[in-house]
């Protein structure tokens, strides 16, 4: 045992050593990490973020320098500190704890002692760095807009948080992601990517060469710009014809699904989100419920489509065979469509309407019966209804339409199913739904849906995918912006429905929308709708809707507006929407009295009702 | 049988291999792309010394075996009158005075002091009057190792005079009553639970303890007893009573906090514990295969304080990995057994106890240092013997195995 005993000890020794070892080396995956954040600085150039440029080649996004001062402790000495202070616009005690905050951080290892100085105190403070040992400014990129307007479809850039970079490997702490719109759709292109340098690094935190001779470094791949569809004056114009209302305009160019413009209101200038007042604004922008600034109403906002739906009842109902272009049906100032159930309408007592006068006298008479007839062919309203939601669904409705915006709603087109469960044992028809024969029942639209429609109807059948990218540095765009989606309505059915609306703004319900010289087609709404005052039911004005392409031969727009609780639809969306064909199609516009009235009127009181907490009268 | 036969190579060559990983690696630490003359000059410093080294085994390979034997007790007094003129000569390097500097070169006597102890044990228990079981010569085996232990502990070196103590494996090996080494473990157990726990719950455990061990004999025996657990417990408490005292007033902060780091009690990777955290990094993050030779960041960033002596072992697990520092352990393992089995092989005692000696020093040197690197042990100034950068350590390594391998190749004749 006395002999044994020390070699027994070696053994132990050995044993616990091994462990040990294979614990530190094999089992535990920590250290390698902390060894590389210990002595490996990864050093990243950053290519300079793409541009954005609308369709005329106009800049819309560049890029600007900001300062930021920085502070290496360790290096600082005594220096004017008042001077620094008047400078910074700080205060001693504001600069004493920065400085408290940055050595805590690290005496040797820079930190920002104050973020985003502008260009002006950056001059100031430039020639006088030499005062102040330890400090030194650093330039850093961030966006500049050129433009007030389309805040909403350029999106912004913020730094990445958690998530990203938990989500992404790419992204690292501090660095920008575009967050919204155009920025987020197309920020592997707008970035490029960054290189990086692997530098070696000593206990004192000096660089002492590059990492294993550079063979891990690699060159940034330099971002692309982007061209956009958009035409940046007629957003700006359309932006400020929505002035003091709330609502959207949505144009597209039918006969390449390129968005010209997507106006929503209210908005806010793209300026704000830049910059030292950046987090300050943001919390205004977002907590704002009623104006909801950073809500996108062109793309986001769920309406009843109204009587515009009324010239998608007529399609189907053509190609179903149901109707012809020369059925009549009579209106006596609306219709029973069941046992006292009544539906009103302005025709008046005894109007014979056929298709073309339906269309542009917005009868209800006329969509009613013609969409139980869609819905009860052959007396089989699940059917008729499916059929129905089929056609509907290769417009694009009651989906995405696919769009390269990261924001959006699919709207909702009802089918057999959600009526049979409403409705056990299949106790329901065409009357039973008949709200949805002039678009307010259950059906819910966006503008760019109904945009597109009206751009559909103006290709009398098909369409492509709707789109922000008009080009990206030369190359085109995605494949599936060039491909024409067909709907299942044959193209001979239009030319009907499109005179009916052309006859809407020749002498119909929308005449306000005439265009000298240009032949106009559309179509208005109105439409009713509700929403919850502490918790009670209240309807309020309707909204204002107008859906439009133009000329009726070979289109070169076609767009939606609505103005939120605007009341009918010619008395702001028609306008609207004329002076923006007006103005895209001549270049200009001669109608001041209505540009005047349209950019000076103002629906803040309307709105104002809804928090008044007094009782209201609406349609006034 | 063949002369040459009868020398123990593999222990030489494994000594060689050894040394040959400690050049690699102290070059790797040293190494700078720029201007590497540090590194060069470093290495030939310490080639210079292996060259000496070499010498000294040769010379030793021609000495007669009764040479040790006789000189032994004046090589001892040398090695002592050596360790007390430090404090007259002595220069204080880094805190502790344990260096004679001559010219440009400086040399650690309490290097040497081991083998002098070794061969003084060697021939203390080798003479046939000897009977290590009785006081007599107990004490006087403890005064040999006690009087170089305290004077290296005063320097103040406690690393040599650990390894010093380590000869006690050496003695209990020999015969020396058990009772003797149950001791060590309940002082070191005293020891350690004094510094987790505090004095007062350890005094309070002993009082348990004793009036347990009282209660449990039978009536008989129990007044007689009392005696012996009272005085027990009176120099326990009194032990651990001044463990608490050296620890609290004696000790200074920087002690303090090393042992206070590895019992866990504060963590601090920045400040005390900045060295040994290095170091955990260092080896950790070399993960199976390592990173390469001169490829090691933490190595090359120089994150490991005095990597080219006591921490050489964390630029093998960086750059070496697991495969690197298990084989260097195992390298270690093999020539300490080898010469433990060297050493039952001989036919005398001197010789036995004398590669005993040397096995157990290495052992010690081994232990401390790779605990240490490991973060099993406190930070002791303790190099890793014939790895780390140190001329005097290396030719203290290198006597040892001269007199070592001259004495196996003697033991069939």
């Amino acid at each position: 045992m006395r002999v044994r005993f020390f070699p027994i000890l070696v053994g132990l020794f050995g044993i616990v050593m091994f462990v040990r070892l294979f614990s530190l080396q094999i089992v535990s995956d920590e250290y390698g990490d902390l060894s590389l954040k210990n002595s490996v600085l990864k050093q990243y150039v950053y290519p300079e973020r793409g541009y954005i440029y609308d369709r005329n080649g106009k800049l819309l996004v560049s890029n600007q320098p900001m300062y930021d001062l920085m502070v290496v402790p360790k290096n600082l000495s005594a220096f004017d500190t008042l001077n620094l202070c008047e400078m910074l616009g700080l205060t001693k005690q504001q600069l004493i704890d920065k400085l408290t905050k940055a050595k805590r951080y690290s005496l040797r290892a820079p930190s920002v002692l104050l973020a985003q100085i502008s260009k002006q105190d950056y001059a100031l403070l430039q020639e006088k760095m030499w005062k102040f040992p330890g400090m030194y400014i650093q330039r850093k990129s961030v966006r500049a807009y050129q433009t007030n307007v389309a805040s909403n479809i350029l999106g912004y850039i913020s730094e990445v948080n958690y998530f990203d970079i938990e989500t992404n490997p790419y992204y690292k702490q501090g660095e920008l992601i575009g967050r919204q719109g155009i920025e987020k759709t197309y920020e592997k292109i707008l970035r490029g990517q960054k290189g990086v340098s692997y530098l070696q690094r000593d206990k004192f935190n000096r660089i002492i060469g590059s990492y294993k001779d550079g063979r891990l470094d690699s060159l940034p791949v330099p971002a692309q710009d982007i061209t956009l569809s958009i035409d940046i004056d007629l957003q700006e114009y359309g932006t400020k014809l929505l002035a003091n209302k709330r609502g959207g305009i949505l144009a597209i160019e039918p006969n390449t699904g390129e968005i010209l413009m997507s106006v929503s209101m209210p908005t806010y200038a793209p300026n704000l989100l830049v910059g030292r007042e950046r987090s300050e604004n943001f919390k205004v922008l977002k907590q704002d419920t009623l104006n909801r600034f950073l809500f996108d109403r062109s793309l986001q906002g769920q309406y009843p489509p109204g009587s515009p739906f009324k010239v998608l009842n007529a399609l189907i109902a053509l190609e179903e065979e149901v109707i012809t272009p020369k059925a009549t049906f009579t209106c006596n100032s609306g219709h029973f469509y069941a046992r006292n159930q009544f539906m009103e309408c302005k025709c008046k007592r005894g109007t014979i309407n056929n298709l073309d006068r339906g269309i542009h006298k917005s009868c209800n008479t006329y969509f009613s019966n013609v969409y139980r007839r869609i819905i009860d062919k052959d007396n089989n309203a699940p059917d008729g209804m499916n059929t129905w939601h089929s056609h509907l669904g290769s417009f694009g409705l009651g989906n995405y339409l696919g769009y390269d915006h990261p924001v959006g709603q699919s709207g909702y087109v009802p089918n057999a199913n959600f009526y049979n469960l409403w409705y056990p044992n299949q106790r329901w028809r065409g009357a039973t739904t008949v709200s949805n024969a002039i678009g307010q029942g259950e059906i819910l639209m966006t503008p760019i849906q109904l945009a597109n429609v009206a751009a559909t109807i103006a290709n009398r059948g098909f369409f492509y995918s709707p789109h922000f990218v008009k080009g990206i540095q030369g190359d085109f765009i995605d494949s599936r912006y060039k491909t024409k989606r067909y709907t299942t309505i044959s193209t001979k059915h239009f030319d009907p429905v499109v005179e009916g609306m052309a006859n809407v703004v020749k002498k119909g319900t929308a005449r306000v929308a005439a265009v000298r010289g240009i032949e106009v087609c559309g179509k208005t709404g109105t439409i009713e709708n509700f929403t919850k005052i502490n918790g009670v039911r209240t309807q309020l004005t309707d909204h204002s809707m107008f859906i439009a392409f133009a000329p009726k031969e070979n289109p070169k727009i076609a767009l939606a507006v609505i103005v939120e609780n605007g009341y009918w639809g010619g008395r702001w969306a028609a306008p609207i929407a004329s002076l923006v064909i007006e103005k895209y199609l001549t270049g200009d516009v001669k109608r001041k009295w209505l540009e005047k009235r349209m950019m000076e009127g103002s629906l803040e009181a309307e709105y104002a009702k809804i928090t008044s907490n007094e009782p209201f009268t609406i349609n006034e | 049988m063949n002369k040459l036969a009868r020398f123990d190579w593999s222990s030489l060559v494994l000594c060689v291999v050894l040394v040959c990983i400690g050049l690699v690696n102290i070059y790797s630490v040293l190494y700078n792309a720029n201007d590497n003359s540090l590194a060069l000059s470093y290495i030939e410093k310490q080639v210079t010394s292996l060259g000496l080294g070499t010498a000294l085994i040769i010379i030793t390979q021609f000495l007669d075996t009764r040479f040790f034997e006789r000189y032994a007790s004046i090589i001892y007094l040398l090695a002592i009158v050596s360790l007390l003129g430090l404090w007259l000569f002595g220069t204080e390097v880094s805190g502790a005075q344990s260096w004679y500097s001559i010219g440009g070169f400086s040399l650690q006597p309490s290097e040497f002091a081991k083998v002098a102890v070794a061969l003084a044990l060697a021939k203390h228990l080798g003479d046939f009057n000897t009977q290590i079981d009785q006081t007599r010569d107990y004490i006087g085996a403890f005064l040999i190792l006690g009087i170089p232990a305290i004077l290296t502990l005063l320097q103040p070196d406690a690393g040599t005079a650990l390894v010093l103590l380590g000869f006690f494996l050496v003695l209990h090996a020999e015969g020396l009553p058990s009772f003797f080494l149950l001791i060590l473990i309940i002082l070191f157990v005293l020891f350690l639970s004094t510094l987790l726990v505090g004095i007062y719950w350890v005094m309070a455990a002993v009082f348990l303890l004793a009036i347990l061990y009282i209660g449990l004999q039978s009536k008989r025996k129990q007044k007689k007893a009392v005696f012996p657990a009272l005085v027990s417990v009176v120099l326990l408490c009194g032990f651990a009573y001044s463990v608490s005292y050296i620890f609290e007033e004696i000790f200074e902060q920087r002690h303090r906090d090393r042992f206070n780091i590895l019992l866990g009690k504060e963590v601090d990777t920045q400040g005390i514990g900045y060295n040994i955290n290095q170091s955990q990094i260092a080896i950790g993050s070399g993960r199976f295969s390592g990173k390469g030779f001169l490829e090691g960041t933490q190595t090359k960033g120089g994150f490991v304080p005095e990597q080219q002596t006591d921490y050489i072992f964390t630029t093998i697990g960086e750059e070496w990995g697991f495969v690197g520092s298990a084989l260097v352990l195992i390298l270690f393992l093999t020539l300490i057994l080898r010469i433990v089995r060297v050493a039952y092989k001989q036919k005398t005692t001197f010789a036995r106890v004398f590669c005993l000696g040397f096995a157990c020093t290495l052992f010690i040197h081994v232990a401390i240092n790779l605990g240490m690197v490991v973060g099993l042990v406190p930070t002791i100034g303790i190099p890793l013997p014939l790895i780390s950068y140190g001329g005097s350590s290396l030719l203290a390594f290198s006597v040892f195995l001269g007199i070592y391998l001259r004495i196996a190749y003697q033991r069939m004749a």
